[in-house]
């Protein structure tokens, strides 16, 4: 199984072309937007990282931005920084050099401010685009592809149908070479024996085991009840009663394949196969982590409907009722629903899922690409300072 | 088409995927077994139902897992949510 995509020189493979404007730190999300804006068919993000992180929490806000600007689909990168930031273009630029990326940098201090760092960066960023718009898409195989797998706002259909019909999609993925990347470690309390049962040797076991634990650990330590938060409002008016019900079904979505790594958030897999990431659930969180573990395409399914997208990767949205998908259309790309009243069966909207993954990757749009929802959150671990 | 879904021969409850009224009986079946149950209150699409009486502090179970227990007596037919059944995990204000 073949699809189109573009390869770039460090090896990996991307489904997308974007130039990319990146700010390192919240002091330049605005001109790094006011850049994007000027120049059109680049994509940017904003954020509030940058400074004031400690520790081991600033490896990981570096290594989710390294990560993410790294991303295959990432044809170029424009870093936009202020000047005394504590993560600067010169920290992500160092970087990137060794994952081979192709950059430019602007910092608004030296340009001496908004308005020539934005003429500057307008003037590199219309660089990249002319340099990336060279790029041809060509015969890729499947093996080149990771798929992260993520559910959000979830009712109890999830679980009966979008969930395991991407799960069946998930392991069409791996059988055809591919890897799988399936996260929201909260979502696993209560499943997690499924999965260490499915490592695929006893130290991925424990890891799993270890990972759980600690995310529990730290929610009972909190000294709350997690009901409420975990499942959602919408999760229990939907008719999920408790994580465990809410997990259960969550972890189907990865398929029934060993699991045959795990890595830290925003950590690029080194094995194929199903690979499970550490983290938190919350969706757009998640989406930037597996974006930034080098995770081309993204299969969300929803229950009670999100919109999120990815700026740099297509989120293929899968409802899992018919009353959902006639309710958010324009926000949906496969429709689970057919499984719950019988006109459609799990194998069915299985491969249905597979080759819309196919078709995405070789360059069809999904909704979220076309609305144009482009969220991205990182969170932080610790204190900020 | 069914009107609930029974994902595991091992389950204790079923899921409604249509709204169900009180005394509509819905017929169910897993691999080999089908049951028949009488429903006694309204189920809103997507909530689940005892398909047979659960005692209090005994496990729920859907897909073939425990998900949570009976905080009190459940009957046969009955509306199973947050009402009646708790989950165990994370819960740090059982601490």
């Amino acid at each position: 199984m073949n699809f189109q995509g573009y390869p770039r020189q460090n090896g990996t493979i991307g489904i997308r072309n974007h130039v990319l404007i990146f700010p390192t730190v919240i002091c330049s999300s605005e001109v790094a937007r006011m850049i994007s804006q000027a120049v059109p068919g680049t994509v940017h993000v904003t954020h509030p990282h940058g400074c004031g992180h400690l520790g081991v929490e600033k490896e990981h806000i570096i290594r989710t931005m390294v990560g993410f600007c790294s991303n295959p689909n990432v044809a170029a990168v424009l870093l936009v920084g202020n000047g005394c930031e504590l993560i600067s273009t010169e920290v992500l630029a160092g970087e990137l050099k060794k994952n081979r990326k192709r950059f430019e940098i602007v910092n608004v201090q030296d340009e001496g401010g908004t308005t020539a760092a934005v003429e500057k960066g307008k003037r590199l960023a219309e660089m990249l685009k002319q340099e990336a718009q060279k790029a041809k898409r060509v015969s890729c195989s499947i093996s080149d592809l990771i798929v992260g797998v993520k559910c959000g706002g979830s009712d109890t259909l999830s679980g009966l149908t979008a969930n395991p019909a991407v799960g069946y999609a998930a392991d069409l993925v791996v059988s055809s070479g591919g890897t799988v990347l399936m996260s929201e470690v909260p979502e696993m309390l209560g499943a997690e024996h499924v999965l260490a049962r499915r490592a695929r040797n006893r130290e991925t076991a424990e890891r799993i085991l270890q990972m759980t634990s600690a995310m529990e650990k730290k929610i009972l330590e909190m000294g709350v009840d997690i009901r409420g938060t975990e499942p959602s409002p919408g999760n229990i008016e939907g008719g999920l009663s408790t994580l465990e019900e809410k997990s259960l079904g969550a972890v189907l979505k990865g398929g029934s394949t060993a699991v045959q790594q795990v890595v830290q958030y925003a950590e690029r897999p080194s094995e194929k196969g199903l690979v499970i990431m550490d983290g938190p659930a919350l969706d757009a969180v998640v989406n930037t982590g597996m974006v930034a573990a080098g995770v081309q395409i993204i299969v969300f399914t929803t229950g009670r409907g999100t919109p999120l997208g990815s700026p740099v990767a297509p989120v293929i949205k899968v409802s899992s009722s018919t009353q959902l998908y006639q309710k958010m259309k324009d926000n949906i790309d496969v429709n689970a629903g057919g499984i719950a009243d019988g006109s459609e069966n799990l194998i069915s909207i299985g491969e249905k899922i597979f080759h819309e993954i196919l078709e995405v990757a070789s360059g069809k749009l999904t909704r979220s690409e076309i609305l144009g929802h482009s969220e991205f959150a990182i969170h932080n671990i610790g204190p900020a300072v | 088409m069914s009107a609930a879904i029974l994902i595991d021969t091992r389950d204790n409850v079923a899921t409604a995927i249509m709204r169900l009224k009180k005394d509509d009986a819905v017929s169910l079946k897993a691999e080999n077994r089908e049951i028949s149950v009488r429903i006694l209150q309204e189920i809103p699409a997507g909530h689940k139902f005892a398909i047979r009486n659960i005692r209090k502090e005994e496990p729920v179970i859907k897909y073939g897992e425990i998900i949570g227990l009976a905080t009190c007596e459940i009957h046969q037919g009955e509306h199973v949510h947050v009402h009646n059944i708790e989950g165990l995990r994370g819960r740090g204000d059982k601490k």
